[in-house]
């Protein structure tokens, strides 16, 4: 719940709402991006951007060298599959 | 569980850990003890574990794990008011997973969901207004839980919900905040602390102003710290080139993540939708003044504490419980009577023993740290 989980925007699927679809570790889910817009980077931009996902939440833009790093750590943490398994769940209801 | 013996840039680790034994060589020590060095964050706690990095370091530092869990600090009263909630025919309770077995005075969420109670797991706060969505007969409750790094999700999906006029979704806000906590912590007597790795998460979205306090009232150096295991080692020389220099400043290790201003949206969507509660109860602390957030009320429609009557009340902690001392290093957690007895990850206790991020469930899990393999 407390780590951010890496995942990359590959799709905007409401510019108004600030959705986008996020791919994370193979698992593709809807996510907010209203955190990580501004008006340098507006929604139509985002896709192809790393990001950090909280809860649901794009809360941060990082590059793919850190993606990669923190999505390793978080495998080694255990907190990866755990994260992966809850947006699965819960997608599902 | 073994910890990671090996792990990514080993030898970077190494290097570091010689430089960490270098400076510390040439300090004076604090007369009788070690430094302490408290890790505010539970995720750091868990990267400590998870790599031994305790282990690693010379015996003259000891880490403090703080309480920067918030599963960890919840106290059994709310747990009750959860249950209590999600008990009302027609509520679905929709959670994060780490708070369903949390034990409350009579009966976790995992417990009231076998007893017939709608209890769901959700990743997210999107989730649980899309269950409002698909349910408009039904009441649905998000628990809302977290520091200042989810505390913006559950603002946003209010917003949300808002935007969309959904009226059969509310908010359970048990959201925290730390830097009052750890105000309350360098407030305590008799605490002996040196030093701070400050979060890296919720720092991502605070920035690093609201720190400024403790190096300059406190005189403590505070680095914000990564949650690799090169992260935290770096952050530990960093704190204590600042004892050695004799400085007390916030730094940020972990400046590619946390801007030092944090995240401008975010923080504009937490003071849209809440306000500071006067006080709010931690387990094993207290009550602790400012430290949790309340909906405001202009959106008293999404406050599940106004649509709900809830029992609201203050349950103490098990007599045998000492997650408090432990909280604040008073204790290592071997040291509590129930450790490992009657009190385990699976049979849990105390709420330290519940998460992955608490010190409890830590030792217990990975057991690699060097005092206490000498203890046990």
């Amino acid at each position: 719940m407390c780590l951010g989980i890496p995942g990359r925007i590959v799709k905007i699927d409401d510019v108004t709402k600030r959705l986008a679809t996020v791919d994370v570790g193979g698992v593709k889910r809807q996510i907010n991006i209203a955190c990580i817009v501004n008006d340098d980077h507006p929604v139509e931009s985002c896709v192809g951007d790393w990001v950090l996902v909280h809860v649901g939440f794009a809360m941060s833009r990082i590059n793919e060298e850190e993606a990669a790093q923190t999505l390793k750590i978080l495998i080694e943490l255990g907190e990866a599959q755990a994260e992966i398994e809850a947006m699965k769940l819960s997608a599902a209801q | 569980m073994k910890y990671v013996d090996e792990f990514r840039d080993s030898e970077k680790a190494g290097f570091l850990v010689r430089e960490i034994e270098a400076l510390v060589s040439t300090m004076t020590l604090p007369p009788g003890r070690p430094i302490y060095i408290m890790e505010v964050c539970g995720g750091h706690t868990h990267s400590i574990f998870r790599y031994g990095l305790e282990g690693m370091l010379p015996k003259e530092i000891e880490l403090i794990h703080g309480p920067g869990c918030p599963v960890c600090v919840l106290p059994m009263g709310r747990v009750d008011d959860c249950v209590s909630i999600a008990e009302n025919p027609g509520v679905i309770f929709a959670t994060f997973g780490d708070a369903m077995r949390v034990p409350g005075s009579k009966k976790s969420l995992l417990q009231a969901k076998a007893d017939g109670a709608d209890v769901r797991m959700v990743y997210s706060p999107m989730d649980a207004l899309a269950l409002a969505r698909k349910n408009r007969d039904r009441e649905v409750v998000f628990f809302g839980l977290g520091f200042e790094t989810t505390m913006p999700s559950t603002a946003l999906t209010v917003l949300q919900a808002e935007a969309e006029e959904i009226t059969n979704f509310s908010v359970f806000c048990n959201h925290i905040t730390i830097v009052p906590t750890i105000k309350a912590i360098l407030d305590s007597p008799g605490l002996q602390l040196d030093g701070f790795l400050g979060p890296g998460h919720v720092s991502m979205v605070i920035g690093t102003a609201p720190y400024e306090f403790i190096a300059k009232f406190y005189r403590k150096p505070m680095v914000v710290a990564g949650f690799e295991p090169l992260d935290i080692l770096q952050s530990i020389w960093m704190v204590l080139k600042q004892i050695k220099d004799g400085r007390s400043e916030v730094e940020n290790q972990y400046a590619r993540i946390v801007p030092d201003g944090g995240n401008a949206a975010a923080l504009q969507a937490v003071s849209r939708v809440y306000e500071l509660r006067e006080f709010f109860e931690w387990r094993g602390l207290g009550s602790i003044d400012h430290s949790g957030v309340k909906l405001r009320e202009k959106y008293a429609g999404y406050d599940a504490e106004r649509k709900f009557a809830i029992p609201n009340l203050k349950i103490a902690d098990p007599k045998s419980c000492q997650c408090g001392e432990v909280l604040k290093g008073v204790i290592k957690p071997w040291q509590c009577k129930v450790f490992g007895s009657a009190c385990t990850p699976e049979m849990p206790l105390g709420s330290l023993m519940v998460s992955s991020e608490g010190a409890c469930a830590a030792y217990y899990q990975y057991g690699g740290h060097k005092s206490y393999k000498e203890a046990v």
